[in-house]
């Protein structure tokens, strides 16, 4: 069976995705906030581990990780509104990248999965 | 089972457990993220042994030649000796050539290594003091134009126990020791149109000063755009050189920036050198970026430039500098 992961087209759509997706958050009024006093250099690999998880590549990120990782921004005010923005960021890149629209679905289905322990619920 | 050596103490690998899995259970601290070897946050170097070819899978070729690998993804089948990468730096030795003045605050050291010293201009060393201090300084000088020599650019910092003790003590004719060059920031040949922007403070001259010799004595044909900036005209330096520079290569434009003058002396540009830069260059799609010096407006730096259309891969500042901020300090 081929994986959502392999569908999308694996490392190298995670390769073209990060730089789109990445420009798209930091342009995003409703969530750059959020990376204002990030490292980028730090960040760009972050992003990148998040669309291979995104995209059902492989990853061990745990739930736990996720709570940890992101408490400190919740803090700051982490919400649902933010979650969705970065979803359909994430949405739009795929789409400028020729990914048809139900592997589009599938995506933001598994990213609704960590939903609870991104914002610490 | 292979043994995993670190730090002078030998671990008993289990059966598919990584290097990352194995230090950790061990209580070695080794920073990690994802696990999966794509953050390449667990970047190592094996000293002794090999590592499975799978364990490099995605590095550039640079830091795979130089037996860096990826500890999460890493399960050794022989005894391996592994180390944090500034951690593994072979040394050695330098004679201080010359030490002359810049600026008031600046000095170049010219060293020579007794040994050659295989580098890229842009790239940095470690300088150390005797036993326990050291100090990164990146390379401004060029192997075609300088030979066996190396230059770095040292500013005195208030306390600073190298920089300090490089100003005042160090004199022509003694030796130090340095380590071998380290970092990604220099000139890439192969793409001789393309743009090449370039900012800089203070002593993070230095790298650029390198990169840019570097690129035009290559024969790069695009254009080389330098903005060096400090507080006032007296915290830039290398100015004649850089000005006689851009008349012998047409494509190269050096612009000086001061921050703290609104009216500066003519030949310099008023303004905070990323701001200067930036309005300059509104689209940086396919240009290569570099950025030296203060921490923070490399940081920023970084930023405008990917939202300015350069991509990820081509924006390039010192990697893992300390504390301090820019390899001079």
């Amino acid at each position: 069976m081929t994986s959502l992961y392999e569908k999308v087209g694996g490392e190298a759509a995670v390769n073209a995705a990060v730089e789109i997706f990445y420009r798209k958050v930091l342009k995003d009024d409703r969530i750059k906030r959020f990376f204002d006093d990030v490292d980028m250099a730090k960040q760009a690999a972050k992003q990148k581990a998040f669309l291979t998880l995104a995209m059902g590549g492989p990853n061990k990120y745990s739930g736990l990780d996720m709570r940890k990782g992101h408490a400190h921004l919740v803090a700051r005010g982490l919400n649902d509104s933010h979650f969705d923005a970065v979803v359909e960021d994430l949405g739009a890149t795929l789409k400028e990248l020729k990914v048809p629209q139900e592997l589009i679905n599938e995506v933001a289905a598994l990213c609704e999965t960590t939903r609870k322990d991104v914002l610490g619920k | 089972m292979a043994k995993i050596r670190y730090g002078g103490q030998a671990y008993e690998s289990r059966q598919g457990e990584s290097v990352l899995e194995c230090l950790t259970a061990h209580g070695v601290s080794v920073p990690s993220s994802c696990h999966a070897g794509v953050c390449q946050s667990c970047m190592m170097r094996v000293v002794k042994g090999r590592v499975p070819a799978a364990a490099q899978s995605g590095l550039k070729p640079a830091h795979a030649a130089k037996n860096f690998f990826l500890a999460c993804i890493c399960r050794p089948d022989e005894d391996v000796e592994v180390a944090f990468i500034d951690e593994a730096l072979q040394r050695l030795r330098a004679d201080v050539l010359e030490i002359s003045r810049l600026n008031s605050d600046i000095v170049r050291v010219r060293l020579r290594p007794r040994q050659p010293l295989d580098y890229n201009p842009g790239q940095f060393i470690r300088l150390y003091k005797g036993a326990g201090v050291s100090r990164f300084y990146s390379l401004a000088s060029v192997p075609r134009l300088h030979h066996e020599d190396i230059h770095i650019h040292v500013r005195r910092m208030p306390y600073g126990a190298v920089s300090g003790w490089i100003h005042e003590t160090l004199r022509a004719g003694e030796a130090v020791d340095i380590s071998e060059s380290l970092g990604e920031c220099s000139y890439l040949p192969g793409h001789p149109e393309q743009g090449l922007l370039l900012m800089g403070t203070g002593c993070g001259l230095a790298p650029l000063y390198g990169i840019i010799l570097d690129a035009l004595t290559r024969g790069h044909q695009g254009a080389v755009r330098l903005y060096h900036g400090s507080v006032d005209a007296a915290g830039l330096y290398l100015i004649e050189e850089l000005r006689a520079l851009s008349k012998a290569f047409p494509n190269f434009e050096y612009i000086p920036c001061v921050s703290a003058d609104e009216a500066p002396p003519p030949g310099f540009t008023p303004g905070m050198v990323l701001d200067v830069a930036m309005a300059r260059h509104p689209d940086l799609s396919g240009w290569r970026v570099y950025l030296c010096g203060n921490p923070q407006m490399v940081s920023k730096g970084r930023r405008e430039a990917f939202l300015a259309g350069a991509s990820m891969g081509e924006i390039f500042a010192d990697p893992f500098l300390p504390a301090s901020g820019a390899a001079c300090q």
